[in-house]
C-alpha cells in the first residue's frame, strides 16, 4: 500500500503543496526539451526527404560542435568559423550522397539505417582525430547564470536555446514554404516518384537536405556543447531524441517540437517526484516508457501521417 | 567438380525434405562438425579458445536469435543488449540461489525467463512497426540496464554491482565455471549449446513456423489475410528470439567474461549484434556465424595492424582509426553485397557447382 501511495499519490500531493517549485521543473523541463526538439529536428528533416533514419545526427551534432570549437581555438574570429562550418556541413552532404546514399538507392529501410550507423562510427573516429578526444569548452557570450522572474528561477542558456530553435523552425518553415528549393523538398517528401516526373532532381535535393540536417544539427550542437562542453557524450544526444521522434512522429516538424516539449517536461517531473520513489537515472529510460505507451495508442505518432497500408 | 548433385535421386519425401538433401553438403557439415570437435581443441592454444572461439559462439547465438526475429520475422529489434542481461542476471540468481541445479538447466530456465520479458516487450509489435518499433525496443534496452544496475537484489547486493560466475561443473568433474574451468571444457560446453541451437533453429526456420513468420515479415496484411495469427506468430518470434539471446547473455557472464556488469550489455551491444546479421546476411543461418566471425575477428585484427607493419602510434589514435575503419568497412559491405556474407556463399555454390566448365 506504501508504495502504490508513493508512486500514485505522493507525487502529485506534493505538486499541489508547491505550485511555485511546479512550475519552475515545468519551465525547466519545456526548455530542456527545446534542446530535445533542436536533434530530433534534423532527423525529421532527413526522414521525410530520403526515408533515411539518420542515426549518424546525433554524431553530426558532436561532430559539426567538435570542428566549431576546433576553429574557435586555432585563432579564427567567431563568424569565419562559423562560415567554415557551415562550408565543412555542406561537403559532408556532398559526400554522403556520393559516396553512401547513391549507391545504396532502392535499398531496404534497414539496410539505409545501417549506413547511417557506419557513418556515425566513421564520424567519431575522424572528429575525435582531428580535434582530439577531450573535452573542450565552448563559450559563446551568453550569460549562464539563473534569471529569476517572479520567484522562478530559470537558466538564461536554455532560454537562448529555445530562442534559437524558434528562430530555426521559423526559418526552416519560412524555406520550405516560401522558396523554389523548399517547395521541391516538400514534393519529393510527399511523393518521390512524383516529384521525378516534374524534373526536380532527386540527388542535388538529397544533398540540400542533408545540407540543412547538417546546419540543423550545427545549431544544436552549439547550443548542446555550451551547456555540456563540447565531448563525446554530445553524440549520445541523439537517444534522447529518439523517444521524441516516435511521440511527435517521423515525419512532422511541428511534432518534433511538441513531441520535445512533452518529452523534456515528463522527464524532469519524473525525475523530480517520482525519482525518490524509484531511484535515481529515471530519465534514461522515462522517455522511452512514455512514447512505447502512447505508441499502443497512436501508432504514427502524435502529427506523424496516418499509416495506410495496402495490401 | 567435387560438388556435383548429378545422380543423386530423392526417392522418398524424407530425403526430399532432409536438411541438407545434397550429400556433400551433409559430408561438409559432418567435417565440420568433426573439426570444430576434435580439431580445434588439440591444435588452437587457449588464447584462441577462450579469446576468439568462445565469444565466436556466444555471439553466434546472439546474432542467430536476432536473426529469427528481425531476418526471419522481419521485427526489427535494438533492444538485444537488455534481453542479454537479462539472460545473464537470471542465470547468475539462479545458479547462486540453487546451488545444487545442473547448469545446462540454469541456461536453459535463464532462456526461458528471457524469453517470457521478451514476450512482454514484443507485445508493442502487434501495433507499431518498423523504425518506430525498432525506437519502442530501446525501451526495453534502456529499462531492463537501469533495472539491472539500480536493483542492487539483482546483483545479490554486491558492492561493485559487478556478478562472478560460481564454479560449476558438467558430469561432475568437467569444471565450465570457476577457477578451475579450463579452456577446452569451455570451448566444448559453448560449441554444444550453439550447434544444439543452431540445428533447433534451422528446423524451425524450414518448417511451418519459419514459414508464417516469414509470411508476416513479407506483408503482414497479406499473412493475416491467408489465416496467419499476427498475434501469435509474432509474439512467438519475440519469445524465441529472446529464449535464445537469453542464453547468449548467460553464456557470455559465465563462460566467457565469468565476471560481468550490466553495463556490458548496453546499446553498442545491440548495435553490434545488428551488425553481425546484417553483415552475415538477414534470413540466414548461416549468415548468423559468418557475421559474429567477421565483427570479432575485425576488431582484432585492426589491433594487430599496426604492430604487423611496424607501425608506432597512440593507443587513441588506434582506437579513432579503428572507429573510422570499422565504419567505412560497414558502409562498404552494405554496398558491395546488401544481403550479406551469406549472399556470397550462396553466389560462390553456384559458382562451384558448374566449376570448371561455366556454361
Amino acid at each position: 500500500m506504501h508504495i502504490l501511495y508513493a508512486i500514485l499519490i505522493g507525487p502529485f500531493v506534493t505538486m499541489a503543496r508547491e505550485p511555485a517549485f511546479l512550475i519552475e521543473v515545468l519551465i525547466g523541463g519545456l526548455l530542456a526539451g527545446v534542446m530535445y526538439s533542436l536533434v530530433a529536428l534534423g532527423f525529421v528533416l532527413i526522414y521525410k526527404a530520403s526515408g533515411v533514419f539518420n542515426y549518424a545526427q546525433g554524431t553530426m551534432v558532436l561532430f559539426a560542435a567538435l570542428t566549431f570549437v576546433g576553429m574557435l581555438e586555432a585563432g579564427l574570429p567567431v563568424l569565419l568559423s562559423l562560415i567554415a562550418v557551415i562550408a565543412v556541413m555542406i561537403v559532408l552532404a556532398f559526400a554522403v550522397e556520393r559516396v553512401v546514399l547513391r549507391p545504396l538507392v532502392n535499398q531496404s529501410e534497414i539496410i539505409l539505417f545501417m549506413s547511417t550507423l557506419g557513418i556515425s562510427y566513421f564520424l567519431v573516429g575522424l572528429g575525435q582525430i582531428l580535434w582530439g578526444g577531450d573535452v573542450h569548452p565552448l563559450d559563446i557570450g551568453i550569460p549562464s547564470g539563473p534569471l529569476t522572474v517572479h520567484g522562478i528561477l530559470i537558466n538564461q542558456l536554455d532560454l537562448y536555446a529555445a530562442i534559437v530553435a524558434g528562430t530555426l523552425v521559423v526559418a526552416l518553415a519560412l524555406f520550405f514554404q516560401k522558396t523554389r528549393v523548399g517547395r521541391a523538398l516538400r514534393a519529393v517528401a510527399d511523393d518521390h516518384q512524383a516529384a521525378m516526373s516534374v524534373g526536380i532532381p532527386l540527388k542535388q535535393i538529397w544533398v540540400v537536405t542533408w545540407a540543412i540536417a547538417g546546419l540543423v544539427a550545427l545549431a544544436a550542437g552549439i547550443m548542446w556543447g555550451a551547456s555540456l562542453g563540447v565531448q563525446f557524450s554530445l553524440a549520445l544526444v541523439a537517444l534522447k531524441a529518439l523517444p521524441v521522434l516516435i511521440l511527435g512522429g517521423f515525419t512532422s516538424i511541428p511534432g518534433a517540437i511538441v513531441g520535445g516539449l512533452i518529452v523534456g517536461a515528463a522527464e524532469k517531473l519524473g525525475e523530480v517526484f517520482w525519482g525518490p520513489v524509484i531511484g535515481s537515472g529515471v530519465e534514461d529510460w522515462f522517455a522511452y516508457i512514455l512514447a512505447l505507451i502512447f505508441l499502443l495508442f497512436r501508432p504514427q505518432g502524435l502529427f506523424g501521417e496516418r499509416i495506410i497500408e495496402r495490401v | 567438380m567435387l560438388y556435383r548433385e548429378v545422380g543423386q535421386f530423392r526417392t522418398s519425401y524424407a530425403a526430399d525434405q532432409a536438411i541438407f538433401p545434397i550429400r556433400q553438403d551433409r559430408i561438409g557439415m559432418l567435417a565440420l562438425l568433426l573439426v570444430a570437435y576434435i580439431a580445434v581443441p588439440l591444435v588452437a592454444n587457449e588464447y584462441w579458445l577462450s579469446t576468439i572461439f568462445v565469444p565466436f559462439f556466444v555471439f553466434s547465438l546472439a546474432a542467430l536469435g536476432l536473426n529469427i526475429l528481425t531476418g526471419y520475422a522481419g521485427q526489427l529489434s535494438l533492444g538485444t543488449g537488455g534481453f542479454m542481461a537479462v539472460g545473464a542476471f537470471t542465470a547468475y540468481k539462479l545458479a547462486t540461489a540453487f546451488p545444487g541445479l545442473n547448469i545446462v538447466l540454469v541456461f536453459v530456465a535463464a532462456g526461458i525467463v528471457t524469453a517470457l520479458v521478451g514476450l512482454l516487450f514484443g507485445i508493442p509489435s502487434l501495433r507499431i512497426k518498423g523504425f518506430y518499433l525498432a525506437v519502442a525496443t530501446l525501451a526495453a534496452q534502456f529499462f531492463l540496464i537501469w533495472l539491472f544496475v539500480k536493483v542492487a537484489w539483482f546483483q545479490n547486493y554486491s558492492a561493485s554491482g559487478v556478478i562472478t560466475a560460481p564454479p560449476r561443473a558438467v558430469f561432475g568433474h568437467f569444471f565450465v565455471t570457476g577457477p578451475e574451468a579450463r579452456p577446452a571444457y569451455k570451448y566444448w560446453f559453448t560449441l554444444t549449446f550453439a550447434a544444439v541451437l543452431a540445428l533447433a533453429a534451422k528446423n524451425m526456420v524450414r518448417g511451418a513456423t519459419g514459414r508464417k513468420w516469414m509470411a508476416i515479415r513479407d506483408m503482414d496484411i497479406a499473412a493475416e489475410i491467408i489465416g496467419i495469427r499476427p498475434l501469435s506468430t509474432k509474439l512467438l518470434a519475440f519469445a524465441v528470439s529472446s529464449f535464445y539471446i537469453g542464453i547468449a547473455g548467460a553464456l557470455w557472464a559465465f563462460i566467457y567474461t565469468a565476471s560481468v556488469e550490466a553495463l556490458a550489455f548496453d546499446i553498442d551491444r545491440s548495435f553490434q549484434i545488428l551488425f553481425m546479421i546484417i553483415i552475415g546476411g538477414l534470413g540466414s543461418i548461416l549468415g548468423s556465424f559468418l557475421g559474429a566471425a567477421f565483427i570479432i575477428l575485425l576488431p582484432i585484427f585492426l589491433n594487430n595492424l599496426p604492430n604487423q607493419l611496424g607501425l608506432h602510434v597512440g593507443v587513441a589514435l588506434v582506437t579513432n582509426l579503428q572507429d573510422i575503419i570499422y565504419g567505412a568497412l560497414i558502409v562498404f559491405f552494405l554496398i558491395a553485397e546488401p544481403n550479406g556474407l551469406a549472399a556470397l556463399w550462396r553466389i560462390g555454390k553456384e559458382k562451384l557447382r558448374l566449376w570448371p566448365f561455366p556454361h
